[in-house]
């Protein structure tokens, strides 16, 4: 585990001249009826650095040593682990070392906030024990390497100015780190807080997981695949496949999705200007439920959707059940893999309820 | 703009039609032998060496004239393979008649094939050129674009969804009921509302496989010549008195104008074909049709856009009766797509088979009271993004 600095060793150093932006993501595949299976959680995290922080480091140390704990082959699906009670010798001095080191060069005894994240379930329960850790969010389960930066963040919408942070990673040695949070917290948070982001999500059966996994191989439709993505069409359509640009007709104000030439609403041609609509809500004109169509997530629920301030386009409807849906329904775009047809996976937009 | 038609200036002679359904034992070629010998064995004065030009329609079992001329072993003829989605068979029977209309030509002849089951798959296997990956239709099935029409009509109209349903169940129930009654029909035999009404629901929105055609193998075909050389070659010629054909600018999906309860092509092809035919009530003047029922709402819709019903009234008109064997205005009396299958190259000149057989009294049990005026529609495509062809015949000339 952990190739990537990031994952071990936020905060990372601020770039001089930009800041720069830190983003870990993480899928995390234990064998079918592991533990890592079990515990492991998928997600991502991002931090902006720059000037005037609403995050302050005040110090950060790290300690490593060799032992065999993890290992992954490339290509293997899951990662494989020594005997648990191996790593938790070697891990607890690597801990205690790195955190009462970040802890004294801050000049600190203790801090207001405490989390630790570690792939070693049992080195994380017992240095949280030690070092007093706030109790992470419920029901969050071990990420990988966005693992440390889901705590911070769930740590962070919580935190008051002038209280302090030590953060601590245990993956192949130990990082850590003292934060103090400044008066610019409030402004800084940006999206929803990880405790109500783990509240939502829906329930899948198991089998549904395994497929979504690529563990399990279920019968496909009677019918062709769809033909994969080619690759001139989709560069010649950036804006509207990735962006979900259309286009505005300067002459009468008609939105097309995607982008047109000539206009719907009263012919002109080449009279268009950029319309993006990534941000926009609309309605649903009519739908249906297709339950012989080719989805990663079937069946498929299809909406004719109509934009806020114009535009048409039928789209998947995600993170929805079949009864959820109707006319009126109100939705929004959400940039997901629709397929995967050739060897290559096919993302664009589906909807959403609000 | 103008849209002249060619009423009553060429007629058909002689048609074949194969039994349409899972032909494992026959190709393509052997449904053209089939078809295409049965027509010249009913017409004794035109053989295949007599016949000027051929128009073939298929959509997906070859392509090229050459589709008809090998396995007939044609004599250097012109033979054009035409395209039009649903329409296809249609349209080879449109440019037909236009090749004789023009004097062009004496003797004409339009073949549909298709194909369909040796591909292995359940639905219409069509695939969709090289695209960006955005498009809805890439996954987007049959069924599921034509069950958009439910949910839209029931709200627009405020229709009871069960009577909504029990409408649609009306129409496969009848469609069947007919098909039974025609030796030529892949599916032979009736089917209960029950059994209709438990099966909704499992293909795509409310439908289940009961609202669906069929998928079939078929082929069929039309010997044209100069309506005033008709009765030359047969006692009981049928007269063509409209060809209207109808492709929409395809911007109902992206257009929110469009509300999903009508086929702008069929309502504006109904209106050129009345026009060329000189129908003024349709409902009253046409004795038959044999319209594009690919799924159960498809054809509630299509009597609106047609003019047999009221807009809002399709469903009420359906569960009445109206368009039953024996109601008003029989609609689909061979038993239509639902019964037939759908081999997209046959359907518009098996369509046209059974207004013939009607017309010449040979329909057996399905046999109408003195047929004068009989209509045949297809659809191409989906809702709000179609083709549209719609023929007229009649059994006297003008």
């Amino acid at each position: 585990l952990g190739g990537s600095p990031f994952s071990v060793s936020l905060p990372c150093r601020p770039h001089p001249g930009t800041g720069g932006l830190a983003v870990m993501g993480d899928m995390r595949t234990g064998l079918p009826t592991s533990s890592d299976e079990r515990d492991g959680a998928d997600g991502a995290a991002a931090f902006a650095y720059g000037p005037d922080g609403a995050v302050e480091i005040v110090s950060r140390t790290a300690t490593t040593a060799e032992f065999l704990d993890r290992w992954r082959h490339p290509g293997a699906i899951a990662a494989r682990q020594w005997e648990e009670r191996f790593g938790l010798e070697v891990y607890m001095p690597l801990i205690r070392e790195a955190a009462s080191a970040a802890l004294s060069d801050a000049g600190l005894e203790r801090t207001d906030h405490t989390l630790v994240s570690s792939p070693h379930r049992r080195a994380a329960a017992t240095a949280a024990k030690e070092l007093g850790a706030t109790p992470g969010p419920e029901g969050l389960g071990y990420a990988g390497a966005a693992d440390l930066g889901l705590r911070l963040a769930a740590t962070l919408d919580q935190a008051k100015p002038g209280e302090t942070v030590l953060s601590v990673s245990a993956a192949d040695g130990c990082d850590a780190a003292v934060l103090r949070v400044t008066d610019r917290i409030a402004d800084a948070r940006h999206g929803p807080p990880v405790v109500e982001q783990l509240e939502g999500g829906r329930e899948v059966t198991y089998a549904t997981y395994l497929t979504w996994r690529g563990l399990l191989e279920r019968e496909p439709p009677r019918r062709p695949d769809p033909e994969r993505p080619a690759g001139p069409p989709a560069a010649r359509a950036e804006a509207w496949k990735f962006a979900f640009v259309g286009s505005r007709c300067r002459r009468c104000g008609h939105v097309h999705v995607p982008p047109r030439r000539v206009c719907v609403g009263c012919g002109a041609v080449d009279e268009m200007e950029r319309a993006p609509l990534a941000d926009r809500e609309g309605t649903v004109a009519t739908y249906t439920v297709d339950r012989l169509a080719f989805s990663p997530s079937p069946p498929m629920i299809d909406a004719v959707v109509d934009f806020d301030g114009g535009g048409r386009y039928t789209l998947e409807v995600t993170d929805a059940a079949p009864e959820e849906v109707d006319i009126g329904t109100r939705l929004e775009l959400t940039f997901r893999r629709l397929y995967t047809s050739g060897g290559v996976h096919n993302y664009f937009w589906k909807v959403r309820p609000i | 703009m103008a849209s002249h038609g060619i009423k009553d200036k060429v007629a058909i002679v002689g048609m074949g039609c194969t039994r349409f359904g899972e032909r494992w034992e026959s190709s393509a070629a052997d449904l053209l032998v089939d078809a295409t010998e049965e027509c010249f064995a009913s017409t004794p004065q035109i053989g295949k060496q007599d016949v000027d030009a051929f128009w073939l329609g298929t959509l997906s079992s070859g392509q090229s004239g050459l589709v008809l001329s090998e396995p007939l072993g044609l004599d250097y003829k012109p033979v054009t393979r035409v395209e039009n989605f649903c329409a296809t068979g249609s349209e080879a029977f449109r440019n037909a008649s236009y090749a004789v209309a023009s004097g062009a030509y004496d003797v004409v002849m339009a073949v549909g094939v298709e194909k369909l089951k040796d591909s292995g798959y359940s639905g219409l296997a069509t695939g969709r050129g090289s695209g960006d990956g955005t498009d809805p239709l890439a996954t987007q099935t049959a069924p599921a674009a034509f069950s958009l029409l439910d949910p839209a009509y029931c709200n627009k109209y405020g229709v009871d969804r069960q009577a909504m349903r029990d409408a649609m169940t009306h129409v496969a129930w009848k469609n069947h009921a007919n098909g039974a009654l025609n030796p030529r029909a892949q599916f032979r035999s009736e089917v209960s509302k029950e059994k209709i009404a438990a099966a909704a629901g499992k293909v795509a929105g409310r439908l289940g496989v009961f609202d669906c055609s069929g998928v079939s193998d078929g082929a069929a075909c039309a010997l044209i010549v100069r309506a005033e050389e008709a009765h030359e070659y047969t006692d009981r010629p049928m007269f063509v008195k409209a060809l209207s054909m109808v492709a929409g600018p395809a911007s109902g999906p992206i257009d929110p104008s469009y509300d999903y309860t009508t086929f702008h092509e069929v309502a504006r092809c109904a209106q050129d074909a009345y026009q060329q035919a000189e129908v003024t009530a349709p409902r009253e003047q046409i004795s038959m049709a044999e319209v594009h029922d690919c799924f159960t709402p498809t054809e509630l819709v299509l009597m609106e856009d047609l003019g047999f019903s009221d807009r809002g009234e399709a469903w009420r008109d359906e569960l009445e009766g109206e368009f039953n064997l024996d109601g008003s205005l029989p609609v689909n009396p061979d038993g239509g797509l639902k019964s037939f299958g759908h081999p997209i190259g046959a359907s518009g000149l098996r369509m046209l088979f059974e207004c013939w057989l009607q017309f010449r009294g040979e329909a057996g049990e399905r046999q109408l009271s003195d047929p004068q005026l009989g209509m045949t529609h297809n659809l191409g495509g989906r809702p709000g993004s179609c083709v549209s062809f719609i023929s007229i015949v009649g059994s006297e000339r003008g």
